[in-house]
């Protein structure tokens, strides 16, 4: 593989991370809630595809219109039933929930799926690929994965900028106490974007599990990248999260062609020199208050 | 009150008030405690192996969760990597068995290689709080591990075996890993104790509630944080180097597990964050559980996570919160009581 | 006589254990404008919040329009027509001037005022209207959050303090506008540590002083009546 290939196709990959880190960034920023159990859930909607295409026969994206509805209901049911109770405990209580939440969904899953990695059935369009030129070929799926990605992230950012809702989830995103005192339900606001951050989870998640294998120990290590690429993109920013899994994205696949090994490891340390040389992230923009929430 | 009468009330009573930090159940405690520890002292001979065994495990679990609730019961740093310096402390031990020092007096390097480690690391961490802090945390700890996986000198992804024990047999082996068990969880329950009734407990405690307003008042926030996250590393490097003695053989999967985060977080969350006594109950809660039910491997966990969850929501400050809340009781007294009070109005 | 469009008593408001209002009443008619005055700390902010149901009081009731709205949510009052615009002045600084405002309309129910008459009442912040609210100066910020909360089309209209930190002349303006509400009808109360223009603008006054009424008259009663009352009747002691 050529260089430039390699960089298209991390920054293609990075689509995805954006697409797990988006929901984690949501969640956040609007809520104040850092889920630990994000990465899990995204490994949850993994595998209901998995049994829902394996049950019908059918690859995986034709059971997209069942799954992704099914997360968004999973995730209002999380905010409602469990996430509020947690944020009236103060972070301290939500962070020790989600990672409690974190261990029983890996376990459950261990228990009903077994700890073997999985693979998703991903049709035709997992072995087809696109040429653009003769040095550059990409594989139909990551392609995809990234359209898709763009997609979301741009179709949220519409949401965000044009309707009501998304000018109530801003306004609470800034100032809750005070969107609360204008009238502003923060209760339905909240349940809808934990439904949004789950179900571009499962999407991710299922994204995750056509491009490689899965099994329910895969949570931790997504949580952890979703987490980087939302700390290296900056805050605040949708798009900032998108080039927070760019950059995370293409550091993994070009040092992967030097050496495998190093690749993870290389994505780790970009994220602490990130932290150490501009804690903020490297698009922060115009939200230096809301890093300043996250760091002590 | 109001205040005018709040001013008449103390002018018409000028008597000092008397301080006191130590009560009844803490003597008794205390008392109780030194002899008990006589007696385990003396397990290794008269009950030998079939009772060493648990008992080593429930005196690293003293450990771990006295630690941890040193960080995020005491400090507010809810750090999911801790587990990271067990590792470090594992691998400290071999290193410093390899040039020849005698693994059981290897104890002590070891766990201050984890403390020098956790330095720079403090250095990046600390920057965070709350949950990006919680998921930092987990970061650190998988560069740890995936850097050992990537230095051949320290076995890579095998591992190692611990050199040095082949003086001793097995019998006096388990006796010396047993009492150095001991004397850890002692000297963390001790060293905790110890710093949070000094000053260093109550400038941590307003840290861990309110870091802004105890900055407002002069504490060190900055430096109350690094003083609780290198003092943990510098116990749970300590139960790195027990667990390498324990099971001879080092190897990245099994000591940086984060299994022992979860066991960590479940043991103070149950006992009680931010009290002495809370960490030391929730272990022998854990040590119960896992000797009942760790046969049933993935349930257990869930089992362990579900009540994590639970207690979290329901009885925040942990059993012994709800014992203390309710009767007032403290075997290791850390705060300060009244002994007279001015005459109520 | 008709039934006050606000009426409040008995009521005690606690921080914790600390008690900020103690057994506080007050009256305010319809088409009236009420001044709420007082030292820093008397409990004034407490007041209008627990009016607007940002606090829950531990006693007393809180009346509107003949129906107890104690327990009510801030979303309720808002629909039934009460508006606050909070102490300094909170907009959300990310939003632009007219997003502001509409997150102010949405809570109404129906019935909210169309964007052209609120840049109807304020016609220098309809310059501005596509501007992020942080980048407004003070009096600007000042009209948008009257703005935002006029968006839902109150019958009461609470305000805490909008001269804080604004030139005399800007605060003058805000005050003209708020006379050419009280011609369209609306009732208000408003906190103020301007006594002068408290009482110029208002109808009655009422002072509170360390979490009581200290007195409640007519504004006609005088600078000086408010101003013993304010620091309290005790001679020469300052609290």
């Amino acid at each position: 593989m050529t260089w430039v290939n390699a960089v298209i196709q991390g920054m293609l990959q990075g689509g995805i991370y954006a697409l797990i880190a988006c929901g984690l960034s949501l969640a956040f920023g609007v809520m104040r809630v850092v889920n630990l159990a994000h990465g899990d859930l995204a490994v949850c909607g993994a595998y209901l595809a998995l049994v829902v295409s394996t049950g019908l026969g059918v690859p995986v994206w034709y059971t997209l219109p069942l799954v992704l509805p099914a997360a968004f209901a999973a995730g209002m049911a999380l905010q409602v039933l469990l996430l509020r109770r947690a944020l009236r405990g103060g972070d301290f209580a939500t962070v020790l929930v989600t990672f409690g939440l974190s261990v029983m969904i890996e376990n459950l899953l261990q228990v009903g799926a077994t700890a073997n990695d999985r693979v998703l059935n991903t049709g035709a369009i997992g072995i087809a690929s696109v040429r653009l030129g003769s040095q550059i070929t990409l594989p139909w799926l990551f392609v995809a994965a990234f359209l898709t990605a763009c997609g979301v992230l741009g179709g949220l950012q519409l949401l965000l900028s044009l309707t009501s809702w998304g000018r109530k989830v801003r306004a609470i995103a800034d100032d809750v106490d005070t969107a609360r005192l204008v009238g502003v339900r923060v209760g339905p606001v909240f349940a809808t974007v934990a439904g949004f951050a789950v179900a571009t989870a499962a999407l991710a998640g299922i994204f995750i599990g056509a491009i490689g294998n899965f099994n329910p120990l895969t949570g931790t290590s997504t949580l952890i990248f979703a987490f980087e690429a939302v700390v290296i993109g900056g805050l605040g920013s949708l798009w900032g999260t998108l080039a927070g899994g760019i950059a995370l994205g293409v550091t993994q696949v070009v040092v992967g062609e030097i050496n495998q090994a190093y690749a993870v490891l290389a994505v780790h340390l970009l994220f602490l020199l990130v932290l150490a040389v501009r804690p903020a992230g490297l698009f922060a923009g115009g939200q230096p208050a809301r890093a300043a929430q996250v760091l002590g | 009150m109001r205040p005018e009468e709040l001013v008449t009330a103390l002018d018409a009573n000028p008597r000092p008030v008397r301080v006191g930090r130590w009560n009844l159940a803490a003597s008794v405690t205390a008392g109780s405690a030194a002899a008990g520890l006589v007696t385990l002292a003396a397990v290794p001979y008269f009950a030998g192996g079939p009772a060493e065994q648990p008992l080593i495990v429930a005196f690293t679990f003293i450990a771990m969760a006295s630690l941890w609730n040193l960080l995020a019961g005491f400090s507010g740093l809810t750090s999911f990597g801790q587990h990271a310096y067990i590792g470090v402390g594992a691998y400290g031990l071999y290193l410093v068995a390899e040039h020849g020092v005698n693994p059981f007096a290897g104890i002590v390097p070891a766990a201050v290689i984890a403390c020098v480690v956790a330095l720079p690391v403090s250095a990046l961490l600390l920057r965070l709080t709350g949950g990006y802090f919680a998921v930092a945390s987990l970061v650190v700890a998988a560069v740890f591990q995936i850097a050992v996986t990537l230095a051949p000198s320290v076995g890579g992804t095998t591992g190692v075996s611990l050199p040095g024990l082949a003086g001793y047999g097995s019998v006096l082996r388990e006796a010396m890993i047993y009492w150095a068990a001991m004397i850890v969880a002692v000297a963390c329950v001790a060293g905790v104790f110890l710093m949070v009734r000094a000053g260093f407990g109550l400038d941590a405690r307003a840290v861990g509630s309110d870091p802004v307003a105890a900055a407002s008042l002069g504490v060190r926030v900055g430096r109350i944080r690094l003083l609780a996250y290198l003092a943990g590393a510098l116990g749970m490097g300590a139960v790195g180097a027990l667990i390498a003695l324990q099971t001879l053989f080092i190897e990245p999967t099994s000591v940086f597990s984060i299994q022992y985060s979860v066991d960590m977080l479940f043991m103070v969350l149950i006992g009680g964050m931010g009290t002495i006594e809370g960490p030391i109950i929730g272990a022998l809660i854990l040590f119960a559980l896992q000797q009942q039910l760790s046969q049933y491997g993935a349930w257990y966990l869930v089992l362990v996570g579900g009540i994590a969850v639970l207690a979290t929501l329901t009885v925040p400050r942990g059993l012994w919160g709800v014992v203390s809340d309710r009767w007032g009781w403290s075997l290791f007294p850390v705060g300060y009581q009244v002994r007279d009070r001015p005459h109520d109005q | 006589m008709t039934a006050a469009l606000l009426e409040i008593s008995g009521l005690d408001v606690f921080y914790g254990d600390f008690q900020a209002l103690f057994g506080v009443g007050l009256r305010v008619q319809r088409g009236q404008a009420l001044a709420l005055v007082g030292a820093n700390g008397a409990g004034k902010t407490t007041l209008l919040r627990t009016i607007a149901g940002a606090i829950s009081p531990a006693r007393g009731t809180v009346r509107y329009d003949g129906d107890d709205i104690t327990a009510a949510a801030p979303h309720r009052r808002i629909r039934r027509g009460i508006a606050i615009v909070p102490e300094g002045r909170r907009l959300f600084p990310s939003l632009t001037v007219e997003e502001n405002i509409l997150v102010g309309a949405a809570a109404a129910a129906s019935g909210a005022w169309p964007l052209d008459r609120i840049y109807e009442v304020f016609p220098l912040i309809a310059r501005r209207r596509r501007h992020r609210a942080s980048q407004l100066s003070g009096g600007e910020q000042q009209a948008v959050a009257i703005a935002r909360a006029l968006a839902a089309a109150p019958s009461l209209l609470l305000l805490d303090e909008i001269s804080l930190g604004l030139a005399p002349r800007v605060v003058s303006e805000l005050y003209q506008t708020l006379a050419g509400l009280r011609e369209s009808g609306a009732t208000l109360v408003i906190v103020e540590q301007d006594l002068q223009r408290a009482l110029g603008a208002c109808d009655d006054v009422v002072c509170l002083l360390e979490g009581r009424v200290a007195l409640a008259a007519a504004a006609s009663v005088g600078r000086d009546a408010v101003v013993a009352a304010y620091f309290g009747n005790r001679g020469d002691k300052i609290p």
